[in-house]
């Protein structure tokens, strides 16, 4: 809402009050005020001039020389490229040394070698947007009033000595989308009493509306009130200078001078008109209905439109007319020919309107009014307003009489507060002559008894409807600054991250400690990926109405996104890249119409490119599955768990590598998977071998731990042994590690591979593999035949089970 | 030539060559010629035998007196020369000190982790509990539990992306207020708590929007809260996040579920409120909405409005991160450029 000062000075003295004051006053006290515009700022030497005379250039087929009256002995020459100049026509003239929009600056000058001393203006090189200039004068100069005095400076003849605020208005307050609600509002916060003009309207005696027409609302939910006037024998012609000044300025365009002055009545009261012309409606039955379904109507931007019984139509008793509150109709909009004019003030279900304006972006004005609501109160008084206007300026005679139905709700609503409640919810000590005071300023006459409020509410504020409502205007016109502040005083109660949460911090801790940063990527992604990397079956998830087919479905995996995060890096050129991400994944468990998605917390990492940077000291080293491994491990094993956690080879892995891919196991449960990406992979996301972990974290929370219990530090010697078994190369390293384990007896503590060789020294489908046996009594030292004993039980049991041989 | 006269030049020599010598191998040779069995100095007392008794004692404590002096002088020596060799060891050990250490490569967390767990640490510490809830949720729990029944105008302050009629990407982490009022036992005392997430809007992603993007709500319901608890919670708030010197103002706004509600301003903690272009020359920046919670809210969630009250507020951390850093584009934070996220290394 576009509020002008001058305008705001029609109600109320705004002596010694700025408009940059008002602005800031509004926006601390109830309505923010994005920006005050000076209409002029920037501007200069910009005055009347006075057209005497305009020839043709002799070199130009489109240049007119025109000799310009500008308040000075002799005038000017001015070489004007408007269509529409002409002699005669009081004009905008920007003198040489002006300044027009755009910081433009205006020089003396030739023009195909005759000389112009400035410039004729369009309402454009003024500052004024082009969707508010008058059609006429959208492709040449503008015309100013035939009384403006050449030499005089413009900006009051454009009504631009004044500023506008810019009203940011929450749905909440729509009473101030309108001049008088504003006033209502400043007059609350400087506690003045705006004073509105009365309205004299003579109605002709000797005829009435219900000669013209009759009306009938089918459902009075769509339409609780609906009253038509009837305005004869107008002559339709521009608006007055001031009625233009003001719609532009608020940012309406001007069209003729019955239009402008609805929108006139729109902003002055926030209630919507609609002006027919009455001969072309062809009848004298009006009916407000529901629309048919599939129902044609030419809306009077042209478009034909195809309705709904959603919509709300007026009908001239067979076919629409205009849909209602929203737009009126080409066949039976005002044009120059009008003679009679049927106006209309009415109520419009909100909810209807605001589907319709949505179905068919259809939004204007007058729509977002009766989507946010209207002030009951006024109702007739706009349509008699526009009336007297339309009366005095389009020169037509009001008939008597106004032809209505339904009602609207005009008499204030009585709300009742307590003092005690007031301070309570507040946190104040205010007084309850404070309290009386502030609702007088607004315009609440009040009834106090023993600190009890019975506040009448009037129709204008009809956003008020129970104490907390009275408690905010309460609170606001006080002053927020003056609410005390302190921390609030409640039984005490511990706070503390949950397991859960605590859990999940601790895995970022770690994986951060081991070289990973983490990432946050889309949840959104397209329906193949979301479906990539799997960990269970489940249906994808997608929007109903997604913004881009790359945004919409849910993911089930973090993995793709992390790799798109790798394909952005590898894109710029960052080709070292160790990611993780904690996120949830969605799946569907039952239909999704029903029951909310299942949730499922997860972590995954991604590393690509070096592990150690070449540098001055080592060489360059780039990553490979046990880096990763060695992170997953390290990550396992931070939670405690208490069953084993056992890597099995994944050949199957779709988008994975087929032999290099191991499911991670806690103890039968499977958490998820590590391995390198398939080439294939690798191509679709247009990067280079990267290595990769998806788990279940949920799971891994859920998992039972085991508890830090203390271990004594040994007091006697750890022995150690090495063994290097020649053996099959289908034998891995788990089951051997595993066998030693079981055959090694009490005493040993770890076995640790530091060795594998496969190669020319050995015979062909056999390896190396070299281990460390640290043995341990943690009661006594451990001598050698103890140690000797149990190291010869694994070598035996080695050769019998693995068929190895003992290097 | 006498014994004396013997010792005194043997002395002589001896302590010269030794003050000479410059290594320890000849120093050790040194001492075998002059100390050892096959030495001068033994051959000397060896030819005492045949001195009289009167002079035997007097050679003899000349002799050990010279020998006294030698060995003294070769210690001398030896320690002056084991000390050089170890300084010419460490010297020839020296680095260049200024070639850079070797490199711990050590992962960030993400800028707006960092923000929101702070903001969840300020809040255990004044007794709140954090707590989630889904992201996908239900058109009751995002919308009309929270005062916004269908067709409210304020519906379209915040485009949805709907899943079925019913289910959709939660808003705003709001419904997780709306859960956890409706299961509080307010016999176990009164309800604080913070419910940080992600969010969504149906917006096309430009610098300034994102249809993803975060937020942490906090809520305090109990008998006898009021606005004064919520400025002064919002005071501690500002200040720990923004600095010390951080004051806060309060505007009427409009939420659906709250009422009053009042947009937060905080004073620049860039240009301390003389005006700059992060707080568009005015001195505030508005960074938080909040208000005391609307009794319809209370009511949906099956509490008594007539008895218990509180207050609500809710920031993004995407924006808070954004002025604090000076972020220009909000898709930096989902697009993971390793140089951005390492770029909140400095933990203060
Ligand atoms: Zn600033």
């Amino acid at each position: 809402m576009y509020v002008s000062y001058q305008w705001l000075t029609e109600y109320f003295s705004m002596d010694g009050i700025t408009p940059d004051a008002l602005g800031d006053k509004m926006s601390r006290t109830g309505i923010e005020v994005e920006d005050v515009v000076t209409l002029s700022e920037g501007l200069k030497k910009i005055v009347v001039g006075h057209v005497l005379s305009a020839v043709p250039h002799p070199d130009s087929d489109h240049l007119n020389i025109c000799q310009v009256n500008v308040g000075e002995e002799e005038p000017s020459q001015i070489v004007c490229g408007a269509p529409n100049v002409a002699a005669g026509q009081h004009v905008i003239v920007a003198l040489p040394g002006a300044r027009i929009t755009g910081n433009v600056k205006i020089k003396k000058g030739k023009m195909r070698g005759e000389v112009s001393n400035g410039m004729i203006c369009s309402l454009q090189e003024v500052g004024f947007d082009d969707k508010v200039i008058p059609k006429a004068y959208a492709e040449g100069i503008y015309l100013l009033p035939e009384d403006a005095i050449p030499g005089d400076s413009v900006f009051p003849y454009l009504g631009m000595d004044d500023a506008i605020l810019e009203l940011s208005i929450t749905p909440n307050r729509a009473d101030a989308l309108s001049m008088r609600g504003v006033a209502h509002e400043v007059g609350a916060i400087y506690d003045k009493k705006p004073q509105f003009k009365a309205v004299e309207l003579n109605e002709a005696p000797d005829d009435s509306v219900q000669n013209y027409v009759k009306v009938a609302v089918e459902n009075a939910e769509d339409a609780p009130f609906y009253t038509m006037r009837v305005i004869k024998n107008v002559t339709i012609a521009e608006s007055p200078a001031w009625l233009k000044n003001k719609l532009m300025h608020a940012g309406i365009r001007p069209i003729n001078n019955v239009v402008d002055i609805t929108n006139y009545i729109l902003l002055e009261y926030g209630q919507p008109l609609h002006a027919f012309d009455y001969d072309r409606l062809a009848t004298k039955e009006i009916a407000v209905r529901r629309a048919q379904a599939g129902e044609k109507f030419l809306t009077l931007d042209g478009e034909e439109r195809s309705l709904s019984s959603e919509n709300i139509v007026i009908t001239n008793g067979q076919e629409p007319v205009a849909l209602a509150g929203v737009m009126g109709g080409l066949t039976t909009e005002i044009v120059d020919e009008t003679v009679t004019v049927a106006l209309e003030a009415a109520l419009f279900n909100p909810t209807s309107v605001r589907k319709t304006s949505k179905a068919f972006n259809l939004r204007s004005e007058s729509s977002s009014r009766f989507e946010k609501g209207i002030n009951q109160g006024t109702v007739e008084e706009a349509s008699r307003h526009a009336a007297s206007l339309i009366a005095e300026l389009a020169e037509g005679t009001v008939v008597s009489g106004v032809e209505a139905v339904g009602a609207a709700k005009t008499s204030p609503v009585e709300l009742d507060i307590t003092l005690e409640r007031i301070n309570h919810i507040l946190g104040t000590a205010i007084t309850a002559e404070e309290v009386v005071a502030i609702f007088d300023r607004l315009g609440f006459t009040t009834k106090e008894q023993e600190g009890l409020f019975q506040v009448c509410i009037p129709p204008r504020r009809w956003d008020i409807s129970i104490e907390a409502d009275l408690v905010e205007e309460v609170a606001r016109i006080y002053g927020y600054d003056r609410l005390p502040s302190h921390l609030p005083v409640t039984e005490s109660q511990p706070g503390k991250l949950s397991q859960q949460q605590q859990i999940i911090r601790n895995t970022r801790g770690y994986l951060e400690g081991a070289g990973l940063s983490q990432a946050i990527s889309y949840v959104l992604t397209t329906p193949k990926k979301a479906q990539a990397y799997m960990m269970r079956a489940s249906e994808p998830t997608k929007l109903l109405m997604p913004m881009s087919e790359d945004r919409s479905t849910l993911r089930m995996n973090l993995l793709s996104g992390l790799l798109d995060d790798v394909h952005y890096n590898v894109a710029r050129k960052n080709t070292d890249v160790a990611l993780y991400e904690i996120g949830r994944v969605f799946y569907q468990s039952e239909d999704p119409s029903q029951t909310l998605l299942h949730e499922e917390e997860h972590v995954a990492g991604v590393m690509t490119g070096l592990t150690v940077e070449n540098d001055w000291q080592h060489a360059k080293k780039a990553t490979d599955f046990f880096v990763l491994k060695g992170v997953v491990e390290g990550l396992l094993a931070s939670y405690g768990l208490k069953e084993a956690v056992k890597y099995v080879p994944m050949t199957e892995k779709e988008g994975m590598h087929p032999g290099r891919t191991a499911a991670i196991y806690l103890g039968e449960k499977e958490l998820g998977f590590l391995g390198q990406i398939h080439p294939f992979a690798q191509k679709e996301y247009e990067v280079g071998e990267t290595y990769v972990f998806e788990m279940n974290l949920q799971a891994i929370i859920d998992a039972a731990k085991e508890a830090v219990v203390y271990q004594t530090i040994p007091k006697y010697p750890e022995m150690k042994r090495d063994i290097a078994l020649l053996v099959d190369e289908a034998i891995q390293h788990q089951e051997l590690s595993q066998f030693i384990y079981e055959k090694g007896g009490r005493f040993l503590k770890d076995v640790k591979l530091f060795d594998i060789y496969q190669g020319e020294k050995i015979e062909a489908g056999k390896k190396s593999m070299a281990y460390t046996l640290t043995f341990l009594n943690n009661e006594a030292t451990l001598t050698d035949e103890e140690v000797t004993l149990a190291f010869d039980k694994v070598q035996k049991a080695l050769i019998e089970v693995f068929a190895v041989t003992i290097r | 030539m006498d014994l004396k006269s013997k010792l005194a030049e043997l002395k002589q020599q001896a302590m010269k060559k030794i003050e000479e010598v410059n290594d320890l191998t000849a120093l050790n040779e040194l001492r075998v010629s002059y100390l050892g069995k096959k030495g001068p100095l033994t051959e000397v007392l060896r030819g005492m035998k045949d001195l009289s008794a009167e002079e035997r004692p007097k050679v003899g404590a000349l002799a050990n007196e010279v020998r006294d002096s030698i060995t003294a002088l070769i210690e001398a020596q030896k320690e002056r020369l084991e000390l050089e060799k170890i300084n010419q060891a460490l010297a020839d050990e020296a680095l260049d000190v200024t070639l850079p250490g070797n490199p711990v490569s050590i992962g960030e967390r993400h800028v707006l982790t960092q923000i929101i767990e702070e903001i969840e640490d300020l809040f255990i510490s004044m007794g709140y509990q954090i707590i989630e809830g889904p992201e996908v949720e239900q058109d009751q729990y995002n919308f009309e539990m929270m005062n916004l029944p269908k067709n409210h105008p304020a519906r379209d302050m915040q485009d949805t992306f709907y899943i079925t009629d019913e289910l959709l990407l939660r808003t705003h982490t709001s419904p997780v207020q709306a859960r956890t009022m409706e299961q509080h036992d307010f016999s176990k005392g009164p309800l604080k708590m913070l419910s940080p997430g992600r969010v969504y809007r149906r917006d096309s992603d430009d610098a300034t929007h994102s249809h993803q993007f975060h937020q942490v709500e906090g809520l305090v319901i109990d008998k006898h809260i009021t606005m004064a608890d919520l400025k002064g919670t919002l005071e501690v708030f500002a200040k720990k996040l923004f600095g010390e010197d951080r004051e806060i103002r309060l505007r009427p706004s409009y939420f659906p579920f709250t009422e009053p509600s009042v947009e937060v301003d905080v004073s620049c903690f860039k240009c301390n409120g003389q005006g700059c272009n992060v707080c568009k020359g005015t001195g505030w920046i508005e960074i938080l909405g909040s208000g005391v919670v609307h009794p319809n809210v209370l009511e949906m969630a099956g509490i008594d409005s007539t008895v218990y009250g509180g207050f609500a507020f809710g920031l993004g951390p995407d924006r808070v991160a954004m002025l604090k850093y000076g972020v220009d584009d909000i898709r930096h934070f989902y697009q993971n450029d390793v140089r951005f996220l390492n770029q909140f290394k400095v933990k203060g």
